[in-house]
């Protein structure tokens, strides 16, 4: 199996403190992954490293089949290869109704003259009206963002990134702010997509990553500390020694 | 000693010149009592040769104080006559001699060698002062024959007049180079003066390059010359016939108009400059003009002679000497003008940190854009200005109206924050449109108050005047008064900031609001003090800039844009990158306009046009905040 | 279909058509003479105001970009149109003078005597090269619209390229705006300096129609381009691509992350808007006679984003409202045709006072109305903004904030 994102060799240090040191990782084109680690550890900065918000001293991040490097890409070059972020405070237009905000996250081409020249069809009225669906807010398409709860943002941003179609999906923290059967429906979404896709989940609540049930790799000072299912990194002592602070 | 001496040799050799002078003032004397400046010459030269006694009847015959006392040249003295020969008073009438000017001149070239010679320092250095300002070739005589000079720094004069009048009289060529050459490392105008001339050329047209003339440079016409100016060279001269001018071609044709048609052809087709030529050919023919020239013949003409620039001076060693010294004086001028702008942009730099200084603890501290910045500053001159008209001195004016200046933008400020800033935290364009708002009505109320027209803000006597390094280099007292105000303002800042609680607090706000407001500290509190303070500095840069720009309602906003920039290109919430911003800018500007004097538009135009792309490269200025917050 | 989903659009044209036909019938050349023509200028040239005001409210309602420098595009349309009406204007009076000569002028004396009659007041003799389409109307219409828009577009692409924005992109604006007006106070430059271009109410050819008919043409024409630009308003930011524009607005990092090509939105409507106030002043400077660099100055450009927040921005009507209201009002007050006001211990003289009142007004407005005099509208449509009872709307400092989503 050829690994869909591969970040290899990579180091960022801010004003002297190494946020990314040396950090190595690849992910296969549909797998769940769970990262870990405590404060600190570079669980952000990595993040922020694959979709291109921040470009990093040294390393190689390189993705897909013909191995195009990401370094040299923007933000919506990065996003429009197929790598979808969802973030850890829901994000969502608020002054845009629910239908928009899904319309504007829909698959198309995103060049300023295509979007000009693009008209809603059935097609995409359809599509925009299954997603909602899939969220649970078919009822609310026409209400403004902002108008909807904390837990429905969440929602509702998930639903734009599910319209954008990612192969990689960048999950940081889904499961904060969310109630017990949420997190039920949050864990069975993300199992479902990873069937597809990669999914790469940041997390601090071992409980949530016990039920994904998923490879982990665990990340400390930057660095990959250990990678394998949770009870094998959970068994590992320097691990325990990390999030214990003996 | 010496000079001692040479008065005693002069005493005892008196008596024998005397007679001479007697004979030369009897021989003559028709020609003194009438003079013309034709034939006076020789004349003057006789009675200058007549020994020491001649200076004092050509002094007093110059300054009309010689007459005729029956047949005795007498001087004329306050009320008394004295025999121009003897010195013995002489009574009864005495008939005063006008010379008129043309005389006056040449007595005055012949008086030289004596004045020279004088015992007076005063009146030698007057005798220099005369010629240094109408130097001729009899001077170079007078100054070498004269004696050596006593006092030191007149003999220096002499010196140097005597080489500078060597290189333009000496006959001899080496002496004339050696001169030039004497003179490496000095850049004084009066050396400038003797040898710009000697470069002075002459562009002439001629069928071949004139026999040994000193040719500066060969011109080819098209190339180091336009064609039309080569020809006009050319008729000027003699050498070719004038081109026929198209408003002289219309003339002709217009003074040949028959029955609608100027040599067969109409007249409406004469709006083509071909048809025109074929009407002029027409009546050319006929005889009715003369014939043009045409280009061929024109070219045909240039092709055939050649143009050159000629030295009136023939000496090529002269030329090529004079040349190197100068371009030797250029250099020379350019490091010490390098080193004048250097102080120049210094000085603008730090009206330029003055102005920023204020705008940077508010835009970088809160980051919060106060466009009504310029209006503090403007509200500060104004402070100063209404001090000054109630306290007479100025020196204790000035003294109570920087803190007075700072008070009133102090609570200005203030209350601005209070009243606006304070609801509008975290919209900056919004606070940068109200304060917009309050900068156009203040600007307004300034108007209502004080009038349009400028208010003079006189800066005490002391600061007047300037404090020179060299010749060239000089500096006006305001200026360095300002550089040293804006010192003491950054240590001023970084004392508050590093040293004081307000700063350890204003720091702490700045990074995190939240904590800090946790920890006990009142942001809002904080806030309204940064602001005042950035606000009270703004008041006290209006007093600077109003001491040397005039006190107008628009005042504030000639320097807010620059202000900003100073802020922008340093970097935010950075002294430091404010002090950077301010000299850059203040070094960019003065550069520019050196580029181009003439242009100050230009220069500031070019200067935004720089800063512009100096953003596209550092978009958070010279100095940048840096960090993982940064990044974002 | 654009009408039928933005009725506001529909109710603006209509307002627009009564206001243009009701001007027109009480106009000296049309109707009962009630309207003097130089009031007719004054409504046409806010007309054109407007359209300019609509253009900025494109960039910085609805794009974020406050662009502190669109009075420059505004004047460059003017500066082009103008140099066309200049020099085809002079051109006919030189022809006239030199009709009476016995020989016919030659095209090369004719430009001589052009050239001659304008740059004669900087000491010039020679035809600039930036006026070598000066004579052709098609080629100086198609210029009205490039030349801005490649300065803008230029522009916006250094300065989004490098991701200026927020307060440095307005101040980097502003000292554009200055630049270019201190380029074309310059005498050697080939705009006559300080000088400008004058006489722009005479169009050429139409020597023999009087004033009064030429000012109600220009109405038509400015009404008509002030439908056609806000149509096109409304169309840009009516479907996605107002979405993407608006998003941008509120959170330009979550679009990026979405795949829109930022940079390349901000500069497609920098320069459309740009083009548009282009277009606009284009139609402003022949009805306002005169144009020189002082209509650059920054304040200019101010005072442009100053209509547009009084009037609202973020709605296409509230820019028109702002521009005509601000615009009337100032024209009413500094024309000295406003009352004196009299306070007992003081005589406030408008002509004075004004400025302070606009000032301060707007001071108000943004205070206490951000949404500005539209929101008017919205409390009689019973437009309510959402209640999120105060909870945070997004992580970035750029999202929209609870302050400015509740106004």
């Amino acid at each position: 199996m050829t690994a869909l994102l591969e970040v290899s060799g990579v180091t960022k240090s801010f004003d002297g403190f190494r946020a990314i040191n040396n950090l190595s990782f690849s992910i296969g084109a549909a797998e769940l992954r769970a990262v870990i680690g405590p404060n600190g550890a570079g669980k952000t900065t990595f993040m922020d490293i694959v979709t291109g918000k921040t470009r990093p001293d040294r390393g190689q991040v390189l993705w897909g089949e013909r191995s195009q490097s990401l370094l040299k890409m923007s933000e919506a070059q990065i996003a429009r290869a197929g790598i979808g972020r969802k973030f850890q405070r829901p994000t969502v237009f608020e002054d845009q109704s629910v239908a928009d905000n899904l319309t504007m996250a829909l698959k198309a081409p995103r060049g300023p003259f295509a979007v000009l020249r693009w008209k809603p069809s059935g097609a995409s009225a359809a599509r925009v009206a299954a997603l909602a669906g899939e969220v649970g807010l078919a009822d609310r398409l026409t209400r403004k963002a902002g108008e909807l709860s904390h837990g429905q943002k969440q929602w509702l941003e998930i639903g734009m990134l599910l319209a954008q179609e990612p192969r990689l999906l960048l999950v940081d923290e889904p499961a904060a702010g969310m109630t017990l059967a949420e997190r039920e429906q949050t864990t069975t979404l993300l199992r479902r997509l990873a069937e597809t896709r990669a999914v790469v989940v940041v997390e601090h609540d071992m409980d949530f990553v016990r039920r994904l049930d998923c490879k982990v790799t665990v990340l400390h000072q930057g660095a990959v500390l250990a990678e394998g299912s949770l009870d094998h990194v959970s068994a590992n002592p320097e691990v325990i020694d990390v999030y214990l602070g003996r | 000693m010496r000079h001692l001496l040479l008065s005693l040799l002069m005493l005892l050799a008196a008596p024998a010149f005397a007679q001479d002078l007697a004979s030369v003032l009897d021989a003559n004397r028709d020609q003194i009592e009438r003079p013309s400046r034709q034939t006076i010459a020789p004349v003057i030269e006789a009675l200058a040769a007549a020994g020491p006694q001649a200076g004092a009847v050509l002094e007093a015959w110059a300054d009309r104080r010689l007459g005729l006392a029956g047949d005795r040249f007498v001087i004329v003295r306050g009320d008394e006559a004295l025999d121009a020969v003897t010195g013995a008073p002489v009574p009864g009438e005495v008939r005063v001699l006008r010379p008129n000017s043309g005389v006056r001149g040449v007595i005055g070239a012949a008086l030289v060698q004596f004045q020279l010679n004088d015992p007076e320092p005063s009146r030698r250095a007057a005798a220099l002062d005369a010629i240094a300002r109408r130097p001729d070739a009899t001077h170079l005589a007078a100054l070498r024959a004269a004696a050596a000079d006593p006092d030191p720094a007149l003999a220096a004069r002499k010196a140097r007049l005597e080489r500078l009048l060597t290189i333009r009289f000496d006959p001899d060529p080496r002496a004339r180079i050696a001169a030039i050459e004497g003179f490496s490392g000095d850049t004084g105008a009066d050396l400038q003066a003797v040898l710009n001339p000697l470069l002075a050329t002459t562009r002439i047209a001629a069928p071949a390059i004139p026999e040994g003339a000193n040719v500066a440079a060969e011109l080819v016409p098209g190339e180091d010359i336009p064609e039309d100016e080569a020809y006009r060279l050319l008729v000027d001269a003699g050498l070719a016939p004038a081109r026929l001018a198209p408003d002289a071609q219309k003339q002709a044709l217009a003074a040949h108009v028959a029955e609608g048609a100027v040599g067969g052809v109409p007249v409406s087709e004469l709006s083509d400059p071909a048809r025109r030529d074929a009407a002029y050919d027409a009546l050319a023919d006929a005889g009715l003009v003369p014939p043009a020239a045409t280009a061929a013949e024109a070219e045909a003409a240039l092709a055939s002679h050649r143009f050159a620039d000629i030295y009136a001076e023939p000496d090529p060693g002269i030329t090529d000497a004079a040349r190197r010294a100068l371009k030797a004086m250029a250099l020379r001028e350019g490091v010490q003008q390098a080193a004048d702008l250097t102080l120049d942009a210094l000085s603008l730099a730090s009206i330029y940190f003055l102005a920023a200084i204020g705008l940077a603890i508010t835009f970088g501290v809160m980051g919060v854009i106060n466009m009504a910045h310029g209006e503090f500053i403007m509200m500060g001159a104004y402070t100063g200005y209404v001090v000054q008209t109630l306290i007479a001195d100025r020196t204790l004016s000035l003294v109570v109206a920087l803190p007075a200046a700072f008070a009133v933008t102090f609570l200005a400020g203030v209350v601005l924050y209070r009243l606006v800033i304070r609801h509008l935290v975290k919209r900056p364009l919004e606070t940068l449109l109200a304060t917009f708002g309050i900068s156009i009505a203040l600007q307004q109320i300034a108007k209502n108050i004080f009038g349009t027209q400028a208010r003079p803000l006189t800066a005490p006597a002391w600061l007047e005047g300037s404090v020179g390094f060299g010749e060239i280099v000089s500096i006006s007292t305001i200026r360095v008064a300002i550089f040293v105000l804006a010192l003491l303002f950054l240590c001023l800042f970084l004392w508050i900031m590093k040293r004081t609680r307000l700063g350890l607090e204003v720091r702490a706000v700045t990074q995190n609001p939240g904590m800090a407001a946790s920890m006990g500290i009142n942001p809002d509190r904080i806030a309204m003090l940064t602001f005042g303070l950035g606000s009270g500095i703004a008041g006290i840069a209006g007093v600077a800039i109003g001491l040397f720009a005039k006190v107008t309602s628009e005042l504030g906003s000639d320097y807010i844009v620059q202000s900003f920039m100073t802020v922008v290109v340093g970097g935010v919430g950075n002294i430091w990158g404010t002090l950077a911003g301010a000299a850059l800018i203040g070094f960019l500007q003065k550069g520019i306009e050196v580029m181009n004097p003439a242009n100050t538009l230009a220069a500031q135009t070019w200067m935004i046009l720089l800063i512009i792309i100096f953003i596209q490269f550092r978009p958070r200025g010279i100095m940048p905040t840096r960090g993982r917050a940064a990044e974002a | 279909m654009l009408i039928r989903k933005h009725p506001s659009a529909m109710v603006f044209l209509a307002l627009l058509a009564i206001f243009t036909i009701a001007v027109t019938l009480m106009s000296e050349a049309y109707g009962s003479g009630l309207v003097p023509t130089s009031t007719v200028k004054t409504l046409g040239k806010t007309l054109c105001l407007a359209l300019a005001a609509v253009a900025m409210d494109l960039v910085w309602g609805y794009a974020g970009i406050l662009s502190l420098g669109h009075m420059a595009f505004f004047a460059l349309g003017g500066y082009m149109i103008g140099m066309w009406l200049m020099y085809a204007r002079t051109g006919e009076i030189v022809a006239a003078t030199l009709a009476n000569a016995p020989i016919p002028p030659t095209p090369d004396e004719l430009r001589q005597g052009i050239t001659g009659q304008i740059f004669g007041v900087v000491g010039s003799a020679d035809l600039p090269l930036t006026w070598s389409f000066a004579g052709s109307l098609p080629a100086q219409l198609v210029l009205v619209l490039a030349v801005p828009g490649l300065l803008a577009f230029l522009f916006g692409w250094l300065a989004f390229r490098s991701r200026v924005n927020g307060v440095y992109l307005s101040i980097l604006t502003q000292a554009m705006t200055l630049a270019l007006s201190l380029w074309l106070f310059q005498n050697d430059n080939g705009f006559r300096g300080n000088n400008g271009l004058s006489g722009l109410q005479n169009i050429p050819g139409l020597t023999d129609v009087p004033q009064s008919v030429i000012s109600i043409w220009f109405l038509w024409a400015s009404a008509l381009l002030l439908a056609g630009g806000y149509l096109l308003a409304t169309w840009l930011t009516a479907g996605k691509f107002g979405s993407v524009i608006r998003a941008i607005r509120d959170d330009e990092t979550r679009v990026r992350f979405l795949g829109y090509p930022v940079e390349g939105y901000k500069l497609t409507v920098f320069t459309i808007s740009a083009m548009i106030c282009a277009a606009a002043g284009a139609l402003y400077y022949p009805q306002a006679g005169i144009i020189n660099p002082a209509e650059l100055a920054p304040i200019a450009s101010v005072y442009l984003a100053v209509w547009v927040a009084i009037g609202g921005r973020g709605r296409l009507y509230g820019a028109v409202i702002g521009a005509v209201v601000v615009s009337l009002l100032s024209s009413w007050f500094t024309g000295g045709r406003a009352p004196d006001l009299d306070l007992g211990f003081y005589r406030v003289a408008w002509v004075n006072w004004w400025q302070v009142l606009l000032g301060l007004g707007f001071v108000a407005v943004t205070l206490f109305a951000p949404r500005g005099l539209s929101s008017l509208v919205d409390a009689l449509a019973g437009l309510r903004p959402p209640r999120r009872m105060g909870t945070d709307l997004g992580p970035d400092v750029g999202a929209l904030r609870e302050k400015e989503a509740e106004a």
